[in-house]
């Protein structure tokens, strides 16, 4: 490959480098292949970079390339010759040379082994008919969809009789079994070697241990040393000498995982007649502490994972409690229909995302401020053609804003139609994050309480720091002084009653990623989202957020015991009962206002 | 004469009581005498409809009482509605003996699907009508004693007793909706049979059952009439227009709420009582948060603090969802959305104030001179 390796072609490359503050991939893909084999001028031009971010990205470009196939197109550097000698006797020579080509391959280390391998073992590899090229084929409705075997280039769809299959004997079988988990053991991404470890762990024999033993001795890695000191463990347990057992539970101790718990647990069993499977005492009682300690550990895990629930359920509370809290408290206006524009938000997500069907994720991001406009006009709406008529009469308020939510709903069950509609989740907001066996975190109610913080701490920033919040905090304290002062109260008001109801909005935004979305989505949230409030306190935004967290978690924490339906109603007549001992909520407002 | 000084006090009242007792005599009449094919028979369902009708306008009347005359916003009184209906439809479950689905002679149908193997201890009485009878007062009774007793003692008013006493008849809900309840679960009770011996579905039950419900309302009526008109009617009332001075002069204002909200809610348990029969059917549906609502609704739409507002009001209120239901289904919530939102910013005294406001020949409501 001609490449320019003058000092005018650096100063070029270095010019382009530090104006993007990135490396233009087709730049760097050129320099690779010389590159790869010339480690001084790697660190010369990495030395050479003055900005470090812009150094990790060369780094990691540079990486990429090294190992992503058909890029840097590594059979030209490793040895060319070799490796397209090896994969044209795997297509076409007897079962014998297959075998010193599949050995040849392992060998070479080549980066596309792997695959190559792999392929050949689940029956994937295939040569094309005409000219024998060795290709990765999988079998799809219309055909089989073809991927070059030695460059991982895509090469369409082709029809069956096309292709023709890599046989394959059962001894050739084995020793591929044998060598790709050597070589994912060694490979060089921890993942695969840590997917090795285990998979090694289901079929152990003298050899495959001895590969882990070899393994454990060069590897840097914490995570996979831990994962092959774990498997020689469990092993090193069905040892016939006292001090390797015990060594053993020793170390299987600090590993909970459901593997060694089942096997420590087959260590302290008793057969019918009551006496113990395993005869040696001391490690019988060793395994016994060894288990008592892990299972310390799971309910310490199960604790963390049901305050977590219990969190995240407080977070789905505090947002639909948040609006809520502003016009019940700062205004003394009781808002049913803040449910419903809790619901609004929701339907906003899931319009957006009819509109934006391949950016779902943008989609739910852009929903947030769309959802917070559409709910703000709705309420600023109300407000302005209803409530206004109203001040002064909380409980005609309460139910002329619930003739509004029986409009809205129906509005949304004449546009939406009454079934529920789904909101899908972004790929960013999906699965868990597992940290062990067992403790597993889902993201989506992860994020829904960071957001849940985010909204808590702008509002707050909000009333204490704008003007807005200003105004409306003197017109909660005192309206005709408020007005005395030159404060619009009506523009205050109205403002008001937009703001709680946007973040009503936003919060349906999150609702429609953990529940469904329907017209009756605002009903099934608006009795508990009115408990937090009046269990916070009126008018005190810190009360609402303590509520809600602390019902959530109380929610949460009856559940196990009680079921979740029965939870729910402890925890209502708990706020039943509340109310009676501390009429005005945690935290009560305090001076003449709280007489009112 | 008393009854003319009634008249005269009172007409509205008078022409409302009597039409009420032209109605349940007339109707049962209709269907009783005439042949299938008149045109003058009315058919067994207009007569359970008027009746569901009447136990509406009982709740309301008995919401109109807390409400209207209290001045308590009470969003839980569907709860009492219910609990008198469930402790009428646990009475009617034990008569259906060993009919039922599974021939079971003591236990019901769903307790049997559940694998129960005996009657839960809250069960025994209910095959007696007068137990039956008895809870259905005490029931719905002492739940708003103690309720009222430990909300109004702590001087929980306005929107907090509005919320909790929602809290109140959404845990309700949730609770009657669990199978372990022993209240048959989401489908609640149905498929009854015998009322005091007789078929629950024959024309003459339906009529005997409208004929009690209208005198069982009008009894009502007067009651809660002659409770406004007392001494503690006018404490209550007074309570509700400024609830502080009352008890400054030196009242215990808490007992009198108490008084009236059980009273409230034992007419709202006959009403719930009267109701399953008639419909065949209780479920935890009726405990739910929208029916109390609902109820608020025909009270502010016929009146509040009128009595008759309330009976007129469900009546008006029902009869339209039964003509909107059936004919677009989807005008009703606009319909009642609407109502609410008009009501309440447009008459706050309901129609019964809009007619209070036309210029009258004859005034319809008098005050006494000197009866404060």
């Amino acid at each position: 490959m001609p490449f320019d390796f003058s000092h005018e072609s650096f100063r070029q490359a270095r010019h382009e480098r530090n104006q993007l503050f990135t490396v233009r991939p087709e730049f760097v893909e050129g320099l690779i292949p010389s590159f790869s084999n010339n480690p001084i001028l790697i660190r010369i031009l990495l030395t050479d970079m003055k900005s470090s971010l812009a150094k990790v990205c060369f780094k990691l470009i540079l990486l990429v390339l090294l190992y992503v196939p058909g890029m840097g197109s590594a059979e030209d550097t490793a040895a060319p010759s070799d490796f397209a000698i090896a994969i044209s006797k795997l297509a076409t020579a007897s079962m014998q040379e297959r075998e010193a080509a599949v050995q040849q391959l392992i060998s070479l280390k080549a980066p596309r082994t792997l695959p190559i391998l792999q392929g050949l073992l689940d029956g994937q590899l295939y040569k094309l008919r005409e000219g024998d090229k060795l290709v990765l084929a999988k079998q799809q409705d219309t055909g089989f969809s073809l991927v070059d075997a030695a460059s991982g280039d895509d090469l369409g769809i082709k029809e069956s009789t096309d292709i023709q299959k890599i046989p394959l004997n059962n001894s050739l079988r084995a020793r591929l079994r044998k060598s790709l988990g050597n070589l994912q053991l060694n490979s060089t991404e921890t993942a695969i070697r840590i997917e090795a470890v285990k998979a090694i762990a289901k079929v152990l024999d003298e050899e495959s241990l001895q590969l882990l033993r070899d393994r454990l001795a060069i590897e840097q890695e914490t995570i996979v040393q831990d994962q092959i000191r774990l498997v020689l463990a469990l092993e090193q347990l069905n040892s016939t000498t006292k001090s390797p057992r015990i060594d053993a539970i020793n170390l299987l101790k600090n590993h909970p995982t459901q593997e060694v718990v089942n096997r420590l647990n087959t260590l302290v069993e008793k057969d019918d007649e009551g006496n113990y499977l395993e005869t040696d005492s001391d490690v019988r009682n060793k395994a016994k502490t060894a288990l008592a300690a892990i299972n310390s550990k799971i309910s310490l895990y199960s604790g963390i994972e049901t305050l977590f629930f219990g969190l995240s359920l407080g977070a789905v509370l505090v947002l639909s409690a948040i609006g809520l809290a502003i016009t019940f408290g700062v205004m003394g206006v009781i808002n049913m229909a803040h449910g419903e524009l809790m619901m609004l938000g929701a339907y906003t997500t899931y319009v957006m995302q009819q509109l934006m069907p391949n950016q779902l994720g943008a989609a739910v991001l852009l929903s947030i401020p769309a959802a917070f406009v559409i709910s703000a006009l709705t309420g600023i709406g109300i407000e302005r053609g209803i409530i206004r008529f109203l001040y002064g009469r909380p409980l005609e308020t309460l139910l002329a804003t619930f003739g509004v939510s029986l409009v809205l709903q129906q509005t949304v069950r004449s546009i939406f139609s009454p079934l529920n509609r789904s909101v899908a989740t972004p790929e960013f907001m999906s699965g868990a994050w597992q940290i062990n066996d067992f403790l597993a975190l889902t993201w989506n109610r992860f994020y829904i309480l960071i957001f849940c913080l985010l909204v808590f701490a702008l509002l707050l920033q909000i009333l204490q720091r704008t003007r807005l919040g200003l105004e409306v905090r003197a017109v909660a304290q005192n309206r005709n002084m408020a007005k005395a002062m030159g404060i619009p109260t009506d523009w205050v008001d109205a403002m008001t009653f937009g703001l709680g109801s946007g973040i009503a909005g936003v919060a349906g935004v999150a609702l429609s990623q953990i529940t469904n979305v329907g017209p009756n989505l605002g009903q099934s949230y608006i009795v508990d989202s009115f408990m937090v409030v009046v269990f916070g306190g009126v008018g005190n935004l810190w009360g609402t957020l303590l509520a809600g967290f602390s019902l959530g978690i109380a929610n949460k924490l009856l559940e196990p015991a009680a079921g979740a339906v029965l939870a729910k109603i402890l925890v209502l007549v708990f706020i039943i009962l509340f109310i009676q001992k501390r009429p005005r909520g945690l935290f009560p407002q305090k001076g003449r206002a709280a007489e009112n | 004469m008393m009854l003319m000084d009634w008249y005269r006090n009172d007409k509205a009242a008078v022409w409302l009581m009597a039409a009420i007792v032209i109605t349940v005599t007339l109707l049962p009449l209709g269907n009783l005498v005439f042949p299938a094919d008149s045109p003058l028979r009315v058919t067994a369902y207009s007569i359970s409809l008027i009746g569901k009708y009447l136990c509406y306008a009982l709740l309301g009347l008995s919401l109109d009482l807390v409400w209207g005359y209290c001045g308590i916003l009470a969003l839980g009184q569907s709860a009492f509605f219910a609990l008198g209906g469930y402790a009428m439809g646990m009475y009617l479950m034990r008569q259906i003996g060993s009919r039922g689905v599974y021939g079971n002679p003591e236990l019901p149908d769903f307790m049997v699907f559940l694998n129960w193997q005996e009657l839960p201890w809250y069960w025994f009485g209910f095959n007696q009508f007068w137990f039956a009878l008895l809870m259905i007062v005490l029931v719905p009774g002492l739940l708003a004693f103690v309720f009222g007793w430990l909300a109004f003692r702590s001087r929980v008013t306005g929107v907090y007793l509005s919320i909790i006493t929602q809290a109140l008849t959404y845990a309700l809900l949730l609770a009657f909706f669990r199978n372990e309840m022993g209240f048959g679960g989401n489908n609640g009770l149905t498929d009854f049979k015998d009322i005091l011996g007789f078929n629950v579905h024959s024309d003459g039950v339906r009529a005997s059952l409208l004929m009690v419900t209208g005198l069982i309302l009008i009894a009502a009526f007067l009651a809660s009439r002659s409770v406004i008109n007392s001494k503690l009617g006018r404490v209550v009332t007074a309570i509700r227009d400024q609830e502080m001075r009352v008890r400054f002069i030196g009242y215990r204002v808490e007992l009198f709420k108490l008084w009236i909200f059980v009273f409230a809610a034992v007419l709202a348990g006959i009403a719930g009582a009267l109701y399953v029969p008639q419909v065949g059917i209780i479920n935890p549906s009726e405990f739910s948060p929208l029916n109390s609502l609902e109820i608020v609704i025909w009270v502010a739409i016929g009146g509040r603090g009128t009595l008759y507002g309330g009976i007129i009001g469900a009546i008006l209120v029902n009869y339209a969802k039964t003509l909107l239901t059936g004919w677009l289904p989807e005008i009703w919530l606009f319909f009642l959305g609407a109502a609410f939102i008009v009501v309440t910013v447009f008459l706050p005294d309901g129609l019964i104030g809009l007619l209070q406001r036309l210029p009258k020949r004859i005034p319809i409501r008098k005050v006494k001179a000197g009866a404060a």
